[in-house]
């Protein structure tokens, strides 16, 4: 291959802003979720709704990132959109389904006029983030396991995904959700509810580090690939730091979480596992999108398309980026009980 | 075709999800623009009723926004799921398409909509009204690049096809987005959009107006703004897009006729052509049966000119035809509803001139029973032109049948079930609390979108009564 032409280099530099925008979701819908997951282990209504009003004014925004994320998938790796999709084709559905139970859900709760039909719609925002939370876990599980690919079509089985690793890959997702939720409710809410959510935030951890390290050492289990992509020089490099950081970021954890000095440590700690962990993930199977046959060179659209959408991208994300972050700036501050509400 | 070939059942949970989908995101296009009239005339007039009104239909727009959001999720995927060959082969030209709607215009809506339903208090007045326009203008935007793709599977064009792997592969980008039936078809659509609130609005307005009659008491002021709001968009929209749907066909008859052949149910090619007002196309023996046509009308809708030479389907190979059984029919209640929507905007303007605009009971009757007509016609109207387009996903060149997904039937059945409860659950719930909330009129100091939450009262309580009194220094009297 031409490694000085378009058609070289465009498919890495897509493959990076992928896996940006897909680590992008990672980071702001991820507490979203965990903390739908959390949302039945609080049984104080009122604090469900102190819950619910930290992230009200932002959800779409997380939830546009997957819509991104597909978008850019069909236009710029169409053959394995084309390919992941039917593939994946149930865990995809029934995530999809599992997210609109928990967008509605949000929306309809609170305009239930009695306590049952409230609490059942809560029921839906609990459960639909949980089950959309192990379905991704579960796609991700299988997209690593591999699937089946000949003359760039699917031909494995429509349960090739029901197998244990990404049953377990599910298990870690939710798990890891959960605890982004906890510490993101640590870092804006107070008083009773703070302190529940530190509780959990210790048992989330550690429940994470056992998940990761079993996915740590699963994953080179899978293909001789995998295992070659980790120890071989240079990427040995970038793996090697890999373990000191989980166990420094688990440090610095437990030491925010006892001594309570500071709100926001926790959630950046959980954020870094998960960006280890994603890094981790990205270094196995690169560069292959669909492991073990489909390389991101042969799942690209012609140089044509990646060019065209790379303009509006190289411009548009940053905008996108600042004007969310305004608009967390503008919803900024703790959250408690006796704020001006809105949702 | 059984009813568990897999082709058949992916068409039909496409079509299901789909045709869910669009009433959502047509509602937010509609109501957005008419969120941001309301909020610019307030902050220009400083009238309380237009803020109250403002609060009101803010209120609906939250849970509309949001079931637009995740129906919409599902379309961006079921593409992939549901037509794998198509994906692969158009996704080079789609794809980047979609990823600039999502980009310019999934996002800035998004970004914004917090502020605009939770921030008034939090950003000020005009960054709150920016926050509302720039919402506005989103799905504006993302209606654009929606219909420019969809343009594009109807007049293809802009493309080279990759020897070898059959992949449409742009050439000219310019050419792909600004297809021949593109411009047409953004206006045919934003103007239904426009016409589905206005009908809506119209609608909630006259139920107001009615029950104050049957309560005896004069109507708030509130409904009244709101009525004659909506009665002027039917006088004015309800005719121009009469007109923009006469061009769009034109462009169709000139791009797709054979689409045009399904939806008069004309079988033989003919000059001075009659229009059908009814009748039953049978496509197996070639033939429209029951017809009633008046004379001449064909060519003149269609060609403006008497004796125009119109199309019919025989001059299509049969394996080229689209279900002139479907598009015939919903062709005619898109038009009927079209014609009736126009009809009620003249009545209302006579009214209006009358001044019995807000006191005539025939044209609230009218407007309640009209509520829901923008809505249907617009689904028809989709119907028709998507219908239309088989056998084809991309006109002409790619057929339905070579764009399916390796998925075997019984994971589409099981799904499509799904889908038709959890829509079904969602729909109604939706529906039920937008109704719950048109049923309560607006009043003096409305609020904004968590006016039910009795956990909260108190506290809004307090918030609303400060802008309200902001709103009342606001005015000059």
């Amino acid at each position: 291959m031409d490694m000085t032409g378009a058609a070289y280099w465009l498919p890495i530099v897509w493959a990076v802003l992928a896996a940006l925008a897909i680590f992008i979701y990672i980071v702001l819908d991820g507490f979203d979720l965990g903390l739908g997951i959390l949302f039945l282990a609080e049984r104080d209504k009122t604090y469900r709704n102190v819950m619910v009003q930290t992230i009200a004014p932002v959800w779409d925004g997380n939830e546009t990132w997957m819509i991104f994320g597909g978008a850019a998938l069909y236009g710029v790796f169409p053959n394995a959109y084309a390919t992941i999709l039917p593939a994946l084709y149930l865990p995809i559905l029934i995530m999809l389904f599992a997210l609109i139970m928990r967008g509605v859900a949000f929306e309809f709760r609170s305009r239930m006029h009695t306590q049952q039909m409230r609490d059942l719609w809560d029921v839906g925002f609990c459960g639909g983030s949980l089950v959309a939370a192990v379905m991704q876990g579960i796609i991700l599980g299988t997209l690593v396991s591999g699937i089946h690919v000949e003359n760039n079509a699917f031909v494995g089985s429509g349960f090739d995904w029901l197998a244990p690793f990404p049953l377990f890959c599910g298990l870690a997702v939710a798990c890891g959700y959960t605890l982004l939720g906890a510490t993101w409710l640590v870092w804006r809410t107070e008083n009773t509810l703070q302190d529940t959510m530190r509780k959990w935030s210790g048992i989330l951890s550690i429940a994470m580090l056992v998940m990761i390290a079993g996915v740590s050492l699963w994953t080179p289990a899978l293909h001789a690939a995998y295992m070659q992509n980790w120890t071989e020089w240079p990427r040995i490099l970038f793996v090697a730091p890999v373990p000191v950081a989980v166990i420094a970021l688990a440090l610095l954890m437990f030491v925010a979480l006892r001594r309570k000095v500071s709100r926001r440590i926790p959630f950046f700690c959980a954020l870094g596992w998960f960006f280890l962990s994603f890094s981790g993930l990205g270094i196995s199977i690169w560069p292959y999108i669909v492991p073990p046959g489909m390389t991101i060179w042969d799942a690209s659209a012609p140089p044509a398309s990646q060019a065209f959408l790379l303009v509006g991208a190289a411009v548009l994300i940053p905008l996108i980026l600042s004007y969310t972050a305004f608009a967390y700036h503008v919803f900024r501050g703790t959250v408690n009980e006796h704020s001006e509400s809105y949702h | 075709m059984g009813a568990l070939d897999p082709l058949f059942l992916a068409r039909l949970q496409f079509a299901f999800t789909v045709g869910f989908h669009i009433v959502f995101p047509a509602f937010s296009i509609g109501l957005a623009a008419f969120l941001a009239v309301l909020e610019g005339l307030w902050l220009k007039t400083g009238r309380q009723v237009y803020l109250d009104l403002f609060r009101y239909w803010l209120r609906a727009f939250s849970i509309v926004f949001g079931m637009g959001v995740v129906s919409g999720l599902v379309m961006s995927y079921e593409f992939g799921t549901n037509w794998a060959q198509f994906s692969q082969k158009a996704g080079p030209i789609l794809g980047p398409l979609l990823g600039y709607e999502v980009m310019t215009a999934f996002f800035l809506e998004a970004g914004f909509l917090g502020i605009m339903l939770f921030g008034m208090n939090k950003v000020g007045r005009k960054l709150h009204f920016f926050a509302t326009c720039v919402v506005s203008l989103g799905t504006l935007i993302s209606m654009s690049w929606i219909l420019s793709s969809n343009s594009w599977m109807q007049t293809p064009q802009g493309y080279a096809i990759e020897p070898g792997t059959g992949r449409f592969i742009p050439a000219d980008w310019w050419a792909i987005v600004f297809n021949p039936s593109f411009p047409f078809r953004l206006v045919h659509m934003a103007l239904a959009a426009f016409l589905c609130v206005a009908f809506v609005v119209g609608g909630v307005g006259a139920w107001h107006l009615l029950r104050a009659r049957r309560a005896g008491r004069a109507p708030t002021e509130a409904v009244k703004v709101m009525f004659s709001m909506a009665m002027w968009m039917a006088a004015i929209v309800a005719p121009l897009q009469i007109l923009a749907g006469d061009t769009q066909g034109l462009n169709t008859l000139k791009y797709q006729p054979a689409k045009i052949a399904a939806m008069e149910g004309d079988w033989d090619s003919q000059s001075r052509a009659p229009e059908l007002l009814f009748g039953i196309p049978d496509m197996e023996h070639e033939t429209t049966h029951y017809k009633v046509e008046i004379p001449l009308l064909g060519s003149l809708i269609l060609t403006h000119s008497l004796d125009g030479k119109v199309p019919g389907l025989k001059d299509y190979p049969k394996d080229q035809r689209a279900p002139s059984y479907v598009v015939f029919f919903t062709f005619r209640i898109m038009v009927a509803l079209g014609v009736l929507m126009a009809v009620l905007g003249v009545y209302s303007l006579w009214l209006r001139w009358r001044k019995r605009l807000c006191s005539d009971v025939l044209l609230q009757r009218f407007a309640l029973v009209m509520a829901p007509a923008g809505f249907i016609a617009m689904l028809c109207g989709w119907v028709t032109t998507e219908v239309g387009r088989q056998p084809f996903t991309v006109y002409g060149l790619l057929r339905t049948a070579d764009s399916a997904s390796p998925v075997a039937a019984g994971s589409i059945a099981s799904t499509l079930v799904v889908f038709v409860i959890v829509y079904f659950i969602v729909f109604a719930s939706g529906i039920s609390i937008l109704l719950r909330g048109f049923a309560q009129e607006p009043h003096v100091g409305e609020v904004g979108p968590d006016a039910h939450d009795p956990q909260r009262a108190a506290s809004m309580q307090a918030a609303v009564s400060n802008t309200a009194a902001a709103g009342e220094t606001g005015k000059e009297s």
